[in-house]
């Protein structure tokens, strides 16, 4: 039978931000590991956007060889406690895992988060290559690249806008799926390797791209991720009681307002409608349980079936109380002295599929008022254009897409502009998720080895 | 990077100038750009214009009112401190060309960025009039750095103890009745942007307002800063602090700016540090 974590108290987690499920405990590793049946043509590492070696790391397990576990999975996925608790594995290794057809599949992400947190990455010896690298964002992507660029003996710097470093995972992904410590053990493991940190650093503001070459970098890794947050463009949208989830999650995750000792405030009303239904929907709904609302909404224009989101993060949002409308798409916010006092649906139903297979919802022409004062809005983002515009003025012209998203070669990840490379939420190859910003990192700090060693022989 | 802190100055009281050391922020400024700072490890990210840049020495100069828990815990600050977080410059500069003749209006303590902007005009070539207001003669500071920004200085106080009796308002009304004006700038207090605004617009002349909303991460990534400029949201922190004063929502704007007027009234009660500045 599949192992399934501890996890903490339904009424009990409501009010904190610790960790909603425990690690397995090395009794439940050994009987989900001899569970694996060690496929020849294994599918679960196909599932797995970087192809983690899945059944041969499992099987170290059952050989009581954690460290080399450790290895296994650290030769192609650097950030394996982060991955093992936020992919959505129903839809990458699990969800090809065989024995899924008949039963239960493999617990792959319960197993490598295991590792991931009793191991640690080798120490390697640095030899130094004289050359400077240039990375543009600390998220997956970032960090990622910065190991791998780091090892090849370059010196990397990692500049951060925001005043912490980890991105999406810092300010978005709420500790009570990721834990700060797992975050904070990561970042620190690259300071050792020598991997400079710069907050506080816009690049397109506070630098150029043109003055990072004038300085000395001789490669820039740009993964600044997508995060400007789309708005429903709906009558009511700038009342007070509006957020988009960036917001609402920034100033809980990053500014801990809701800690009285933190001097950032926070808006805490009594119902609140989340608008969106994927993973940042779930997160925000879950935080609003837990700053204090009593009913929180999660409103999304399909059905159960189509929620984007992880199952854990639903299963874990239902049983929080966080109430589920299906079917409903915004309308309108309503007003009450400059603040929310409601908000109306347009009642859909689902059409026929598009050409992607998925069907669309449709207008019924019918509305409904939910009673709320509160609406945080999270359908998605988009890419910040603030390197793009700012690199425009000094005549290095990207070619981007037209939402703004670069536009980069598959394998290397190298911009329109040589010497430039761009990789993870900015430059999307595939869904937007940490486990694909992860290998986005590493084919381009690949690439910009190779690049940088060419060069060097030159 | 350290942000240290290498003079500082009380304008006036309760009103601060402070020079920080801040190359990254200095290299790129330009007039009309803003920073973030965090005064301590548990501090929330503010917006304060910059006042003015050394790019020389990377040293950063930004004045401020202790209005709150923020800059309150900012003031406290002394030279050789250091402050945990600064970011910049961020926002787009004010645009800068040569239109003629162009009138800086400098409400309050919004008036520090002016100089900036008007030094900037008179540099392309504008003639500058700057109008400052203040409630009272002693909130009035920086009159000789400001003369030399423009090329005719005004200062009206509310009370009459400095310059002329009045709002800045009934200057810009004088100076457009005598000559032709080709933009105005307002950087201050909300109800003096608009009141600029409203005069300015029946007369057809262009007119900018520097937005000063609540602000995040003040790089485009959580929308806080929303205003509706001519009908379209816009975010202050990327596409302004500048926007058309006749197309912005003011009443919109002013709604905004209150929405935690309850939750800072609450932390100014248990405040002990501002009960002592308030005494």
């Amino acid at each position: 039978m599949r192992q399934r974590p501890i996890e903490q108290d339904i009424f009990e987690r409501r009010n904190n931000f610790n960790a909603v499920e425990e690690n397995l405990t090395a009794e439940q590793v050994k009987i989900e590991a001899s569970r694996c049946l060690n496929c020849k043509n294994p599918q679960c590492v196909k599932g797995c956007p970087v192809n983690i070696q899945i059944p041969d790391f499992i099987k170290a397990l059952k050989e009581d060889n954690l460290e080399q576990a450790g290895e296994i999975i650290r030769q192609t996925s650097m950030l394996p406690s982060v991955c093992g608790r936020v992919c959505p594995q129903e839809r990458q290794c699990e969800g090809k895992c065989i024995l899924g057809i008949k039963s239960e599949p493999i617990a792959i992400g319960a197993l490598e988060r295991y590792v991931g947190d009793n191991t640690e990455a080798k120490k390697v010896s640095i030899i130094p290559s004289g050359k400077k690298v240039a990375i543009i964002g600390s998220g997956c992507a970032g960090i990622t690249a910065a190991a791998d660029l780091r090892k090849a003996g370059h010196e990397v710097t990692i500049f951060e806008a925001l005043h912490k470093f980890g991105g999406v995972l810092r300010y978005g992904i709420p500790p009570f799926r990721l834990p700060r410590k797992v975050l904070d053990r990561e970042i620190k493991n690259l300071q050792e390797m020598g991997v400079k940190f710069e907050k506080n650093v816009i690049v397109g503001k506070s630098i150029t791209l043109k003055q990072l070459k004038e300085d000395g970098f001789d490669a820039i890794f740009i993964c600044s991720g997508a995060g400007l947050p789309k708005m429903m463009n709906i009558p009511g949208e700038n009342l007070n009681g509006v957020f988009s989830a960036n917001e609402f999650l920034t100033r809980v995750n990053l500014m801990g307002a809701n800690d009285e000792d933190k001097a950032t405030p926070l808006k805490v009303g009594k119902s609140v409608a989340v608008i969106g239904g994927g993973n940042v929907a779930m997160d925000a709904a879950r935080t609003a349980v837990r700053v204090g609302f009593e009913i929180v909404y999660i409103v999304y224009r399909r059905t159960e079936a189509e929620l984007p989101a992880r199952l854990e993060e639903i299963r874990h949002a239902k049983e929080e109380g966080v109430k589920f409308v299906f079917l409903h798409a915004p309308n309108e916010i309503i007003e009450k002295n400059g603040y929310v006092d409601g908000m109306k649906f347009e009642i859909m139903e689902l059409g026929a599929p598009d050409e992607t297979g998925r069907r669309s919802p449709i207008g019924t022409g019918r509305f409904k008022v939910l009673d709320v004062d509160t609406v945080i809005v999270a359908l998605g983002t988009g890419p910040n254009p603030i390197i793009q515009k700012s690199a425009s003025t000094d005549g290095i012209n990207f070619a981007t897409d037209k939402r703004g998203y670069f536009i980069v070669d598959e394998e290397t990840r190298e911009t329109s502009i040589p010497t430039i490379f761009a990789g993870g939420d900015v430059a999307p190859v595939g869904a937007s998720n940490a486990i694909n910003a992860m290998g986005a990192g590493k084919k381009a700090a690949k690439a910009i080895n190779k690049y940088l060693a060419n060069n060097y022989n030159k | 990077m350290g942000y240290k802190i290498l003079s500082k100055k009380e304008l006036c009281p309760n009103q601060f100038e402070l020079v920080i050391e801040a190359p990254y922020v200095v290299r790129n400024a330009k007039a009309g750009q803003f920073i973030i700072f965090r005064a301590e490890e548990n501090g929330e990210r503010v917006p304060l214009t910059i006042a003015d840049v050394d790019k020389s020495t990377g040293a950063l100069t930004i004045v401020f009112m202790a209005v709150g828990y923020s800059t309150q815990k900012l003031a406290e600050l002394n030279v050789g401190d250091e402050l945990v977080d600064l970011v910049g410059p961020l926002g787009q500069p004010t645009h800068i060309k040569k239109y003629g003749t162009v009138v800086c209006l400098a409400g309050g303590y919004g008036a520090a960025p002016c100089y900036l902007i008007a030094k900037a005009f008179k540099e392309a070539g504008n003639k500058v009039y700057m109008i400052m207001g203040a409630r009272t003669k002693n909130l009035i500071f920086w009159e000789e750095k400001m003369k030399d920004a423009c090329t005719e200085l005004f200062i009206t106080t509310d009370d009459g103890t400095l310059g002329e009796k009045g709002f800045v308002t009934q200057v810009l009304e004088r100076i457009m009745n005598s000559e032709k004006v080709d933009y105005a700038i307002a950087v201050g207090p909300l109800p003096m942007m608009r009141a600029v605004a409203e005069l300015t617009r029946d007369k057809g002349i262009y007119t900018e307002a520097s937005m000063n909303p609540i602000m995040v991460d003040g790089t485009g990534m959580c929308g806080a800063c929303r205003v509706t400029v001519g009908g379209e949201t816009k975010f202050a922190c990327v596409d302004g602090p500048d926007f058309n004063a006749h197309l912005i929502d003011f009443d919109e704007v002013i709604n905004r700016s209150k929405i935690y007027k309850d939750e800072e009234k609450k932390r100014s009660e248990n405040c002990n540090l501002l009960k002592m500045a308030t005494k």
